[in-house]
């Protein structure tokens, strides 16, 4: 799976948790805090439908790499992959 | 009575089976209009229910509507319209002296459904089991889902009081505002029954779920052929202030809280005690300083059980007989709507204060001969000037609950 898929599965999972927001001109260098209304809860959603659709185990300790859309992509292809 | 301690209902917001709003509340009960229909009910088919249609999304996102409870969505649609009602500059309302009082007779069943649900579609899984769930499930999440959305500071929770909690709710209220606790209560109740099979299952297992091939028939309150409760969802919380702080705003005013009364059978865990129900009646009435002759309705709380509507009905001949007192009772038209019960069928009689109507009683066809009373209104309404009326609300475990509200002149 290359990087542009995978963005589109985080994509997928960070529409069904950031309903309210318009993911349109989503900025993929920036936290993703600093332009949606999340919480920690709605990472922890995140964290779920990874481990739901993709069985992708994102340990506590890796939470951060989940902060921007880049960081998520560089994190997870290789997740994906395996 | 000092002003201080007189408490008025100036604004109510609510949703029924049959009304989002105070105003087609009334309409329905007045013109007989049902709002029980089929639902499916997992694990169990087909069964009547009471359901609401009002807008999820009018005061709440879609993302903390997915998060929370159709409980506290319920709470947020009734707080927000009874604010409305009431007509508060929510810009400089201090919010700190705001307490929010919310009657629930269960709450997490729904909930805790779901994700057992969930963990067999995930094979005893416990890793996919949601981490909403406790958050969801506290027993004062309905309340606290009112107080993130509007930002409230005061007081927020529930009470637990079975189907005598609308009923509670409004006491709660009216007993932190005399206390001098808060400025302005938000009190009622709420439900979201309808959405858990587990409380149809456990009222089949009882023999006491009511049925017809025709949902809009399955609640028979009084009736002979009576077979059980339909069970119902809704909402009905009300602006509480001191008097003295209405007439300040000059708010309109509904009603007068002139007195209540809650006491316990201690007696059985789901059959009903007339006796306690009488003394409760009485007690209500001696707090209102009032006599079972001042009384222009009593509105029941008659769930359509066998022994429960004939327990009622014998407390209220206990009180009652003899008196001009009007007997009503609304679950026909919306089912039990459990911890909203109380408060909004305490609601869809106030009106009778301005329209002077006594909204009637149906699904009776053959009335239950141990439920004969005085001035029971049977189908049409009737033309009456109504200055009083007592709203009982009971509860399993044995809780009683009985509120006067007068016509503020």
């Amino acid at each position: 799976m290359d990087t542009a898929e995978v963005r589109q599965k985080v994509l997928d999972i960070i529409a069904d948790v950031a309903l309210d927001d318009d993911l349109s001109d989503l900025d993929d260098s920036v936290a993703l805090r600093e332009q949606l209304d999340l919480d920690s809860m709605d990472f922890l959603d995140i964290v779920m439908e990874l481990k739901k659709r993709h069985k992708i185990e994102v340990p506590q300790e890796d939470y951060p790499q989940l902060a921007s859309m880049q960081s998520c992509v560089d994190y997870l292809t290789p997740k994906f992959n395996q | 009575m000092p002003n201080k301690q007189r408490i008025v209902i100036t604004g109510i917001g609510l949703t029924a089976p049959n009304g989002n709003n105070l105003s087609e509340f009334r309409g329905a009960l007045l013109e007989g209009k049902s709002g029980l229909q089929a639902k499916e009910i997992r694990h169990m088919g087909t069964k009547a229910a009471g359901l609401c249609d009002f807008d999820e999304f009018r005061y709440q996102k879609r993302k903390t509507r997915k998060r929370g409870t159709r409980a506290g969505s319920i709470g947020i649609y009734c707080a927000h319209q009874a604010i409305l009602d009431a007509e508060i500059d929510w810009n400089t309302v201090d919010k700190d002296q705001i307490g929010i009082y919310v009657g629930i007779t269960e709450h997490g069943n729904v909930e805790t459904e779901n994700e057992i649900h969930e963990l067999y579609q995930n094979e005893l899984n416990t890793d996919f089991w949601s981490h909403h769930h406790n958050p969801r499930t506290v027993a004062n999440a309905p309340a606290g889902e009112i107080s993130l959305n509007l930002g409230v500071t005061g007081p927020a929770y529930t009470i637990g009081a079975a189907c005598a909690a609308g009923n509670m709710g409004l006491i709660h209220g009216v007993q932190m505002l005399r206390a001098g606790e808060v400025d302005l209560a938000i009190a009622g109740g709420i439900s979201e029954s309808p959405a858990t099979f587990g409380i149809f299952a456990a009222f089949n297992s009882q023999g006491a779920l009511g049925s017809h091939e025709n949902p809009e028939l399955s609640s028979r309150p009084l009736d002979k052929n009576r077979n059980g409760i339909t069970i119902s969802e809704g909402g009905c919380l009300y602006i509480l202030e001191r008097l003295e702080d209405a007439q300040k705003r000059n708010a309109k005013i509904y009603g007068e809280v002139a007195g209540y009364a809650v006491n316990s059978d201690a007696s059985d865990f789901v059959l009903p005690n007339s006796e306690r129900q009488t003394e409760c009646i009485h007690k209500a009435l001696k707090n209102a300083e009032l006599s079972a002759n001042d009384i222009d309705i009593v509105n029941m709380h008659a769930t359509g059980t066998n022994q429960g509507d004939i327990q009622e009905c014998k407390a209220i001949n206990n009180v009652f007989k003899g008196t001009s007192a009007h007997i009503n009772a609304t679950k026909a038209l919306i089912g039990h709507c459990m911890g909203a019960a109380g408060s909004l069928e305490l609601a869809g009689n106030i009106p009778s204060f301005e329209d002077s109507m006594v909204h009637g009683t149906y699904n009776i066809d053959e009335l239950d001969e141990e439920c004969a009373m005085d001035n029971l209104v049977i189908g049409a309404p009737v033309k009456k000037e109504v200055k009083t009326i007592l709203n009982n609300s009971f509860g399993m475990l044995g809780i009683n609950s009985s509120l006067i509200i007068k016509k503020y002149i």
